[in-house]
C-alpha cells in the first residue's frame, strides 16, 4: 500500500469519525429549554438569560 | 399562507448545540450559547434571506456569540469538559477503525480554528465556501485548516501504521489521565 492511499484512508477515516461524533450530539435530546425558548419568544414574554428579575403577567 | 422561517429554528437545535458543543466543549457554556443565539436569530429573523441556508445563517450567529464572549473572558481559565471524550466514552468501536475515544481525545487537543473548520466541512456538510463564509476567511484558509487539523489528528493518533490503532494499555492510561485532567 503506498503512503498516499494510506493518508487518503486515514483522512476519510477522520471525516467518518467527525461526522459520526456531531450526529451523536445533534441527535441528542434537546432540552425543553429551548423549546420552551421558543414558546416564549412566539409570545413575546423573553428576558435575556443575565436578566433573572421577577417576571409578572398582567 | 407565508410561511414564517422562525417555525424553521426548531429543526436546527439539534446541530447548532453540537456545533457549540465543538467550539467551547463543556456543556453548560454550549447551551447557554444556543440560547444566545436562538434570541438573537429570532429578533434578527427579518436579515435572514428566505431560502438561503437557514443552518449556516445560525452557525454564523452562534460562533460570532462565542467569539465575543471568548474575547471577554480571555484572561480566564476555560472550563473544557472534554465533550467529545465524554459522548463518545461509551462507544468503543472494535471492528479495526481508529478508535473513537482516541479521536476523541485528539480532537479535544486541535486549536480552535482546525476545530472549527473540521466540525464545518468534515462533519456539519457545508462547503468550503460556506465555512468560509460561517468563519468570515478566504476559502484557501478554511482548506488550509482542514488539512492541517486532519494532519494533527492523525499525528496526536500516530497511525503511521494499521497495527498501531488498536487500542493498548499505555493509550487506555492516556485517556483515563486526560479525562481526569479535564
Amino acid at each position: 500500500m503506498t503512503r498516499q492511499t494510506r493518508k487518503t484512508e486515514i483522512e476519510a477515516e477522520i471525516d467518518a469519525n467527525l461526522k459520526r461524533a456531531f450526529d451523536n450530539m445533534a441527535n441528542e435530546p434537546v432540552p425543553d429549554r429551548f423549546t420552551d425558548l421558543l414558546n416564549q419568544l412566539r409570545t413575546g414574554n423573553v428576558q435575556a438569560s443575565s436578566d433573572k428579575g421577577e417576571k409578572h403577567d398582567d | 399562507m407565508t410561511t414564517d422561517p422562525r417555525d424553521e429554528l426548531v429543526e436546527h437545535l439539534g446541530p447548532l448545540r453540537a456545533f457549540a458543543l465543538s467550539l467551547c466543549r463543556n456543556g453548560a457554556t454550549a447551551d447557554d450559547l444556543v440560547q444566545d443565539a436562538l434570541i438573537k436569530a429570532w429578533t434578527n429573523i427579518d436579515k435572514f434571506e428566505p431560502g438561503s441556508n437557514m443552518r449556516a445563517w445560525l452557525f454564523t450567529i452562534l460562533r460570532n456569540t462565542y467569539y465575543s464572549l471568548h474575547r471577554k473572558r480571555k484572561r480566564e481559565v476555560e472550563d473544557v469538559d472534554g465533550v467529545y471524550a465524554d459522548t463518545l466514552a461509551q462507544k468503543p468501536d472494535h471492528d479495526g477503525r481508529l478508535a473513537m475515544r482516541d479521536f476523541a481525545v485528539a480532537f479535544d487537543q486541535l486549536n480552535d480554528e482546525q476545530r472549527e473548520a473540521l466540525v464545518l466541512v468534515g462533519a456539519g456538510g457545508f462547503s468550503y465556501e460556506e465555512a468560509a463564509e460561517t468563519c468570515g476567511v478566504a476559502v484557501g484558509t478554511i482548506k488550509s485548516r482542514v488539512n492541517r487539523g486532519r494532519a494533527r489528528l492523525a499525528e496526536l493518533m500516530a497511525v503511521d501504521d494499521p497495527d498501531d490503532i488498536e487500542l493498548t494499555d499505555s493509550v487506555t492510561a492516556g485517556i483515563v489521565s486526560a479525562q481526569n485532567v479535564a
